[in-house]
């Protein structure tokens, strides 16, 4: 990665515009052409260091809620547990942590679905109890990674 | 051949089609085209003006529908390997005043507020900090301790140990990345 895809992601993170030619008003304050910042991206979205280039949709005003959820779970007991928990659809991410809480996962729901099933269902087939932490406030971070 | 072109109705007929917020955002939800006009070729699928794209999805990002259109970071491939949720104790009355002085360091990536669960969980404010390593992370940490007067506040620091899934999550089919 060089100078230039270092702005570039610097850049992009703060937005894209929503214009006709979006490309060119970023190429322009990066001394590119449009066409060399287009397959600049596609290069970094190729190598991995992009997972995605568009939009982050807010879930609650989709009509959906997520939450994190954490458990408890003995070392020697973490790959039943995880196959179990990412079985679900609606599991988002799921990290394994440092710490007496170990597993830390991401639920998404659709509207209407209840959260405490989905939880009822892990526990019983786990045998662990979740500890459900829905967000409260949110406070808004500005800009996320320096390239 | 001489091809008759009537740029009236070229112009108007697509103005009057209506399209649905599902219908665009399943279209957009796994990126936009890399293309010079991308939203011009969403348009086009929709059979739609690109006026009236670049109209919707404005109006999405000033209701917050779209939080936010841009890139994600793999912050792992860029470097930052050390990935930490920390997790603070904070009087109820002090956690907003906290929260926003956290929130302006740039090291912090999120900072949410979420219920404690007594006996076992008595935080109540979350913070991730991504660093190059652990060690950073934790002098990041205790900088900012040191500057605010944290040091009353119990925290705790969780590292990640292993991701065992990253992706997006479906909501009503669509896929949504958070």
């Amino acid at each position: 990665m060089n100078i230039t895809d270092k702005q570039i992601i610097n850049y992009l993170q703060s937005g894209f515009p929503v214009c006709e030619h979006p490309f060119a008003v970023i190429s322009e304050k990066l001394g590119l052409t449009e066409s060399e910042l287009i397959s600049r991206i596609q290069l970094l979205l190729d190598k991995g260091i992009l997972s995605r280039f568009g939009p982050m949709f807010n879930v609650e005003k989709i009509g959906g809620m997520y939450s994190l959820v954490a458990m408890q779970v003995p070392v020697a007991d973490m790959e039943r547990v995880t196959a179990i928990i990412n079985q679900h659809p609606q599991v988002a991410h799921n990290y394994e942590r440092d710490h007496k809480f170990n597993i830390w996962f991401v639920v998404a729901l659709e509207a209407g679905k209840k959260l405490s099933t989905l939880l009822e269902t892990i526990e019983d087939q786990t045998g662990y109890l979740t500890y459900n932490m829905p967000k409260l406030d949110e406070y808004y971070v500005g800009l996320k990674f320096n390239a | 051949m001489l091809t008759i072109i009537d740029h009236s109705s070229a112009k108007m007929a697509p103005e009057k089609r209506v399209f649905s917020d599902s219908h665009l955002i399943s279209l957009i939800q796994l990126g936009l085209p890399l293309t010079e006009r991308p939203y011009l070729e969403i348009a086009r699928k929709l059979g739609v003006s690109e006026h009236q794209v670049i109209t919707r999805i404005s109006n999405m990002i000033e209701t917050g529908l779209i939080k936010r259109l841009g890139i994600i970071v793999r912050h792992h491939e860029l470097g930052y390997r050390a990935n930490a949720m920390i997790v603070w104790n904070i009087p109820d009355d002090s956690v907003h005043k906290v929260a926003d002085l956290m929130k302006e360091y740039p090291f912090v990536t999120l900072c949410y507020r979420r219920p404690r669960r007594l006996p076992d969980w008595p935080y109540n404010l979350f913070c991730m900090i991504h660093g190059r390593d652990r060690e950073g992370v934790i002098s990041l940490l205790e900088d900012m301790i040191a500057v605010n007067n944290w040091q009353d506040y119990p925290y705790d620091v969780l590292f990640s140990k292993r991701r065992f899934k990253q992706r997006g999550a479906s909501v009503r089919k669509v896929r949504v990345v958070f």
